[in-house]
């Protein structure tokens, strides 16, 4: 019971962190039809601002400034280099940020190293906050579902009850209609794509404490975010947060439990000993493999995924 | 013979003497372990261009089959090692075989889809069998690797393949008969086909073939000539490890296809070669290399979609059209600023990678130091910078004009 309920509560904080960053992910493409690739680049430059600026000038303002930076950072790609890339299509915006998380990783590599930065959570969120079933829970884990859960809200309220939110969602599906009534819809791409890389920078912040921050974190992440977009069905936002917080919670349990084939086997009454390779493998070892399993089964069974709506 | 039959048997003649010859040309072992490698990976993007160029099908993944390959291939060598009578020379086929079979397999899954969903599924995928290492360490070697003894088959017609100049004649020859292979499928029914599903797979569709088989049939393929590429690749270094599979080998070929120019048959050669020069030849300058690789990509990216086969189509189509000498001006007159803005890009990227060291290495450029943790070198270089970039829009706003002349006397010439 512990083992569930803490599991449960530790996969629910890093499925929102994913969601954080699929949400983005979503907005972008279904938006701009554009797949970005260097989002997950945009959470590691989250991270290291994170860090650079909290040992200047402390945690909180590295909470806001660090999205802010890497906000208009992603602005400025989208206005000066995804733009020109748009005129050959979509490929081409592909490999473009391809590219560019490409020489992020290289850059971060060359600014601060290879070595992951001790990048610490701060002391008034650091220890423990309740005690579960005689095991705690940390403060930090908490502050972390605060952030992202109001982070969400905030966009959520952003996108149904402002105007820009009303754009927007306007541009989502047409966006010749939007053009011709007046608005900039190439400056609100601009404004999606920032601010869905602020999204991601803001969860690179408080996700690089929690995990680990070093120049492998994006592309050992990125691919997991794909998964969850691709889970949950493409350009669906509610797909993404269902399939944000289900692979979170399956990858943490997996984690946890000290279970190996050899063990499933006799529960099912099969012994799984003739097959001495197969049955060594615990399912911790599964858990790297698991969000792909999923995403491979969800598209032999239902191609558009969870909730998506588009064939293609 | 007709004069285009005779012009194939040109290029095809020509293609095999310079892969004849090349291991005479230049014989340091460093050459020839360079010339190997340009061989394995022009096999390797010519398959990949199977999919991205001629299916429009952008993966991810396509490293999962050249790992797969060279894994068979290496534990196939060390069964003839064992005492299994499989000639050496044959062994590619072995990796050929496992690209195929993993091809049928995988690409059942990947091809269900087309364009960006498929770049994503390919990615998951190739990630997918990039975790399953670390379950399997038996089969891929764990954090080693596993190796071989390419010599184990014993001297078979005095060929024992130890000499490094008789594995590159293996690759040569098997380079030559992929090559031939892979531009023979562009001329078959299905090729024709796999150009028709990238260009517009609804009217493929009404026609009355199935994109889906399309695609799954050009992928199971590219899988068997990645595979091949891969079973070269065990044969040459003798160790497979883990990171033959991973999702930077399957970065790299699209680099280098990409680079190549992916709309024609010969761009992804031209991209192979010039990445392997840059690895091997820039690695040895800078530490920097990665980022500058990278720059690179983006660049072509952005400015020349067509890759370096375009821009030398661009330049025989001006030469027969007499306009290459005001092409030529042209250049001139941009030449300047182009190459202050690229001198400045690289003395940053210098000192920025100095600055990193702890302490701060100084920069020595022509035998003098520069400080590479000071502000003020920082700033002055962003002005000179910032100061290049305009001279370089000053200078296209004057020759555009021309430039645009010059397309536009192109495009008449050609109608």
């Amino acid at each position: 019971m512990q083992l569930v309920v803490t599991s449960l509560l530790n996969g629910v904080t890093y499925g929102l962190l994913l969601f954080m960053l699929s949400s983005g992910l979503t907005l972008i493409f279904s938006m701009m039809g554009v797949l970005n690739f260097a989002h997950a680049s945009f959470y590691m430059l989250g991270a290291y601002f994170g860090y650079a600026i909290s040992t200047k000038l402390g945690f909180w303002p590295a909470l806001a400034l660090s999205p802010l930076i890497v906000g208009s950072i992603g602005a400025a790609v989208e206005r000066y280099g995804l733009r020109r890339a748009h005129a050959t299509g979509h490929v081409s915006e592909l490999l473009f940020t391809f590219g560019i998380a490409f020489m992020v990783e290289e850059a971060v590599r060359v600014v601060w190293g290879k070595q992951p930065v001790p990048y610490k959570i701060p002391d008034v969120l650091d220890g423990p906050l309740f005690t579960l079933y005689s095991s705690t829970f940390p403060t930090y884990k908490v502050f972390m579902m605060a952030v992202s859960l109001s982070m969400l809200g905030a966009l959520y309220l952003a996108l149904t009850r402002t105007r820009v939110g009303l754009v927007i969602r306007a541009a989502l599906t047409r966006p010749d209609m939007v053009e011709a009534l007046g608005h900039d819809v190439p400056r609100v791409f601009m404004l999606v794509f920032g601010g869905g890389s602020a999204l991601a920078a803001l969860a690179g912040v408080i996700g690089g404490n929690a995990f680990v921050t070093d120049p492998s974190m994006a592309a050992s992440l990125g691919p997991i975010v794909f998964v969850v977009v691709v889970v949950g069905g493409l350009g669906s936002l509610t797909g993404a947060f269902v399939a944000s917080l289900f692979i979170g919670i399956v990858q943490t349990f997996a984690v946890a439990v000290d279970y190996s084939v050899r063990d499933l086997g006799n529960a099912v009454g099969f012994n799984a000993s003739a097959f001495p390779t197969v049955a060594r493998i615990t399912l911790s070892q599964l858990a790297p493999v698991l969000p792909y399993f999923i995403m491979v089964a969800m598209l032999v069974v239902r191609p558009r995924g969870l909730l998506g709506t588009r064939e293609s | 013979m007709s004069p285009a039959s005779r012009g194939r048997l040109l290029v095809w003649g020509g293609y095999a003497a310079v892969l004849l010859a090349a291991p005479l040309l230049f014989r340091s072992g460093f050459a020839l372990s360079l010339l190997c490698q340009m061989g394995i990976v022009v096999i390797f993007a010519l398959s990949y261009n199977m999919q991205l160029g001629q299916t429009g099908l952008l993966s991810f993944g396509h490293a999962v089959y050249y790992g797969l390959g060279a894994l068979f291939t290496i534990h196939a060598l060390n069964l003839v090692q064992a005492g299994w009578k499989i000639p050496v020379t044959l062994l590619p086929l072995v990796g050929g075989l496992a690209g195929l079979v993993f091809g049928v397999i995988l690409g059942y899954v990947t091809t269900r889809r087309a364009g960006t969903t498929f770049a994503m599924i390919s990615l998951g995928v190739g990630e997918m069998v990039a975790a399953c290492s670390l379950m399997f360490p038996a089969f891929f070697g764990g954090e080693a690797g596993v190796s071989g003894n390419r010599q184990s088959g014993g001297p078979m017609l005095g060929v024992s393949y130890g000499p490094q100049i008789q594995v590159y004649y293996l690759i040569a020859a098997w380079l030559i008969i992929c090559t031939a292979g892979i531009f023979a499928l562009t001329r078959t029914p299905l090729g024709r086909m796999a150009n028709a599903v990238r260009d517009n797979p609804e009217r493929a569709q009404f026609v009355g073939y199935d994109p889906r088989r399309v695609r799954f049939f050009m992928v199971t393929l590219s899988g068997f000539f990645a595979g091949v590429a891969g079973g070269l690749a065990a044969i040459n270094y003798e160790i497979v490890t883990a990171e033959t599979l991973s999702a930077s080998t399957s970065g790299l070929v699209l680099l280098a296809t990409y680079l190549g120019g992916i709309g024609f048959f010969a761009g992804p050669i031209a991209g192979a070669i010039v990445v392997t020069l840059i690895q091997m030849g820039l690695s040895s300058l800078t530490h920097a290399w990665p980022f500058y690789f990278g720059a690179l990509f983006v660049a072509t990216v952005l400015f020349v979609p067509g890759g370096l086969a375009s821009l030398a189509v661009l330049h025989v189509r001006l030469w027969h059209a007499k306009l290459l000498a005001r092409a030529l001006g042209v250049y001139a007159r941009m030449a300047v600023p182009a190459l202050a803005v690229l001198g400045i890009v690289v003395f940053m990227v210098e000192l920025a990678y100095k600055g990193a060291e702890d302490p701060p290495i100084p920069l020595t450029l022509m035998g003098v130091d520069i400080d590479s943790g000071s502000a003020g070198n920082w700033i002055a270089s962003l002005v000179v910078l910032v100061a290049a970039m305009a001279a370089v829009r000053w200078a296209w706003r004057r020759v555009a004009p021309r430039w645009g002349e010059i397309e536009a006397a192109l495009a008449g010439n050609r109608a």
